[in-house]
């Protein structure tokens, strides 16, 4: 069954969730079918049941928290702490959701960073800043769709992989990003973009951008699995033949994603704007690898066809935390780096303990 | 190592060139000593004159100029300094690349500098260290290195080093706060650096600490680097001001990562401290001048330096020494002071802020 142009009849849905996790004529090689069992397994999650994977994030978090309420029980167990550590996740977490439908769809987005630092730049300029709050927020979405739509646009329909594609898009979007600050802070002078980044305008204590992040985490994890959308992107990263052959539009579905990858870095461009009153061009600095990080520490196959989104949102929170933990009790960058690394290397080895019996 | 046994019959050929301009000069500086001598003390002026560099146009210089890439408030105000300086003189030609932070593609910017043969190369190295070789390879080559603030390895690799005193920053910093805190007892500093695996961050610390030596009252209690960034002066801000509640005074070392950290003290709604910034933005001095928030002084890493560097070069390639100076030539090195802008002074240096 070859569907004319990949559109995807509504009816055929089904059949491709059913199809995605069976093995292609031929027999997939070891990481593919990996990928399948873990498709498998992921419908079942698709109730958003807790599973091992997010049980032992959860623990990994309370071992922190413990770390922390022991080694500064006055600093860290506070609800002021825990503003922080929601604040500084928010932008990051905003990012990861995106990147996670990303990689379960069997793509990779390491454009990520550019984009956001595109973004805040181009909504920070002089000219966007007349345009006040709306002009702003608009310029950002629009730059981080836009940069999604090029990505999607070449992996998609044209002949590059991911990989590829979204390096390009990394280079000059940070390029991009260069020229139009020429190399400066942009500093944000419209008082009501500046006014939701500070106390006074906190829901019941709530900054407006971790409400934010809030909304996106919950929307993600109902498009990831609530709804056909959410459940083709298993699919298509799972087994991208078996979802064509069962009819889904497997490039419409790629360009899809990398579009709502984009939406993600607009709209975590803004908060940052919120966040540091400013736009700058480092912006976003090494946040694909951030991101991947915590998707893949969140139980996010590489390979695609499985993660969840609560698993990255809890990913994003550890290294929050561990960041933190480690400036409450003056420890260096250089430590946290270490346990960066170390914390990705454990969390990997746990699930693939726990996920191949 | 293979190529130092030649290394010195090189440089001693440029040597003995640069020897014999210099005695030419000094030659014509003497006869027109003698003669003034003879007659009177106005001529002296004017025969000094000519041998030291001044606006008035000269022979044509050529000059190179290779910069790490402009991504930052401070390096974006080197270039336009040093372009700017260039632009005010009409013998002087600025042939400028294309800024890069990547050590190989400096490199290679700078030999492409060297085989356009310009007269004198102006050089500020993203790695000082990594670019060592290829400035030894100018010197070779006959073109006169000046080196910008980032220091080459060996003293062979440039004519004249021009730079900013990072030790003499963080000491001036760790001063001005021990002044202001002389009377308190038991005073709280925290310190916000800069890149952690930059030299300069380590200097700048260590001038920090040795200044507060001198005043037993005063204990650094925290320490957090950030990325010259505003995004990460933002996050380690905000992680400091959680970790120490109380504190009396607080030394960031960029101005640039400054805009993030005032933003997380205005989101904790904090102020019992004083704020005291480094580098010299304008945005800064503004802030200094006006007087309302926590910010009272920032610490100087002057970017003239690089407008600096373009007379040094332009007094190298027409073989004259600098005016003020007793030297027939330029000086070997110039260390810049980092001055403590406060509201007093401010008005001096806002002109040389950068945006």
């Amino acid at each position: 069954m070859k569907p004319p142009n990949g559109q995807a009849p509504r009816d055929a849905v089904p059949v491709a969730e059913a199809a995605a996790p069976v093995s292609p004529p031929g027999g997939g090689s070891g990481p593919e079918q990996s990928g399948q069992q873990n498709g498998r397994r992921k419908m079942k999650l698709a109730g958003g049941r807790l599973d091992v994977r997010h049980l032992s994030l959860l623990g990994v978090l309370i071992a922190l928290a413990i770390v922390g309420a022991a080694t500064k029980p006055d600093e860290f167990l506070s609800t002021d702490n825990l503003q922080l550590i929601l604040t500084q996740a928010s932008v990051i977490g905003v990012v990861t959701v995106g990147v996670t439908f990303v990689i379960i769809g069997g793509g990779i987005d390491l454009s990520v960073g550019a984009i956001v630092a595109l973004a805040s730049v181009w909504a920070t300029t002089v000219a966007t800043q007349d345009y006040g709050l709306t002009g702003m927020l608009l310029c950002s979405v629009l730059v981080g769709v836009g940069c999604g739509l090029v990505n999607g646009l070449l992996i998609a329909y044209g002949p590059m992989v991911p990989f590829i594609a979204t390096l390009a898009m990394l280079a000059s979007a940070r390029g991009l990003a260069l020229q139009i600050s020429d190399g400066k802070t942009q500093v944000v002078n419209v008082e009501s973009v500046l006014d939701l980044g500070v106390p006074s305008s906190y829901v019941l204590g709530i900054p407006p951008i971790v409400l934010v992040f809030a909304f996106v985490g919950v929307v993600g994890w109902l498009v990831l699995n609530r709804t056909t959308f959410g459940r083709r992107t298993v699919a298509v990263g799972g087994n991208p033949e078996a979802s064509r052959l069962a009819g889904i539009a497997v490039k419409r579905q790629r360009l899809l994603l990398y579009l709502l990858s984009g939406l993600c870095c607009g709209i975590a461009a803004f908060m940052l704007i919120i966040l540091t009153g400013s736009g700058q061009n480092t912006n976003g600095n090494l946040y694909e690898l951030d991101a991947i990080a915590a998707a893949i520490i969140g139980g996010t196959l590489l390979s695609g066809g499985r993660g969840t989104i609560l698993g990255s949102v809890l990913g994003v929170l550890v290294f929050t935390t561990i960041t933190n933990l480690f400036a409450l009790n003056n420890l260096q960058s250089d430590v946290q780096q270490i346990a960066k690394g170390a914390i990705i290397v454990a969390a990997v080895l746990v699930q693939k303990g726990r996920s191949t019996p | 190592m293979t190529e130092n046994p030649r290394a010195p019959r090189i440089t001693a050929t440029s040597r003995r060139n640069m020897l014999f301009g210099t005695a030419a000069a000094g030659a014509a500086l003497f006869a027109a000593g003698c003669t003034s001598n003879e007659s009177n003390d106005g001529k002296e002026d004017e025969a000094g004159s000519a041998n030291v560099a001044d606006d008035k146009p000269g022979k044509k210089v050529t000059i190179g100029f290779a910069g790490p890439q402009a991504d930052h408030g401070w390096l974006n105000a080197i270039t336009t300094q040093a372009k700017n300086r260039a632009k005010k003189y009409k013998d002087v030609t600025l042939e400028s690349t294309e800024g890069s932070n990547d050590n190989a593609q400096q490199i290679g910017q700078v030999e492409t500098l060297i085989n356009k043969k310009v007269d004198v190369l102006v050089i500020l190295p993203a790695d000082g260290k990594a670019l060592t070789q290829v400035g030894l390879k100018a010197m070779r080559a006959g073109i006169p290195v000046v080196n910008l603030d980032r220091i080459f390895d060996s003293q062979q690799a440039y004519r004249c080093w021009i730079g900013g005193d990072n030790y003499g920053m963080g000491l001036n910093a760790g001063h001005y706060i021990g002044e202001q805190l002389k009377d308190k007892k038991n005073a709280k500093v925290v310190e916000l650096a800069g890149i952690d695996n930059l030299e300069l961050t380590r200097q700048r610390s260590k001038g920090f600490d040795d200044a507060l030596k001198n005043y037993p009252n005063i204990k650094k209690v925290a320490r957090q680097s950030a990325e010259f960034t505003v995004e990460s002066g933002q996050a380690k801000m905000a992680q400091l001001l959680r970790a120490q509640t109380k504190f009396d005074a607080l030394w960031n070392h960029d101005d640039d990562q400054g805009v993030g950290a005032e933003r997380a003290i205005k989101q904790a709604g904090r102020d019992e401290f004083l704020m005291v910034g480094g580098a010299g933005s304008k945005r800064v001095m503004e802030a200094i001048k006006k007087d309302d928030g926590v910010i009272k002084a920032t610490v100087l890493y002057p970017p003239t330096m690089a407008a600096s560097a373009i007379d040094l070069a332009r007094a190298l390639g027409q073989g004259k020494g600098v005016s003020g100076m007793a030297e027939f030539e330029i000086p070997a090195s110039l260390t810049l002071y980092s001055a403590v802008v406060t509201k007093e002074n401010v008005d001096e240096y806002l002109p040389i802020g950068f945006t």
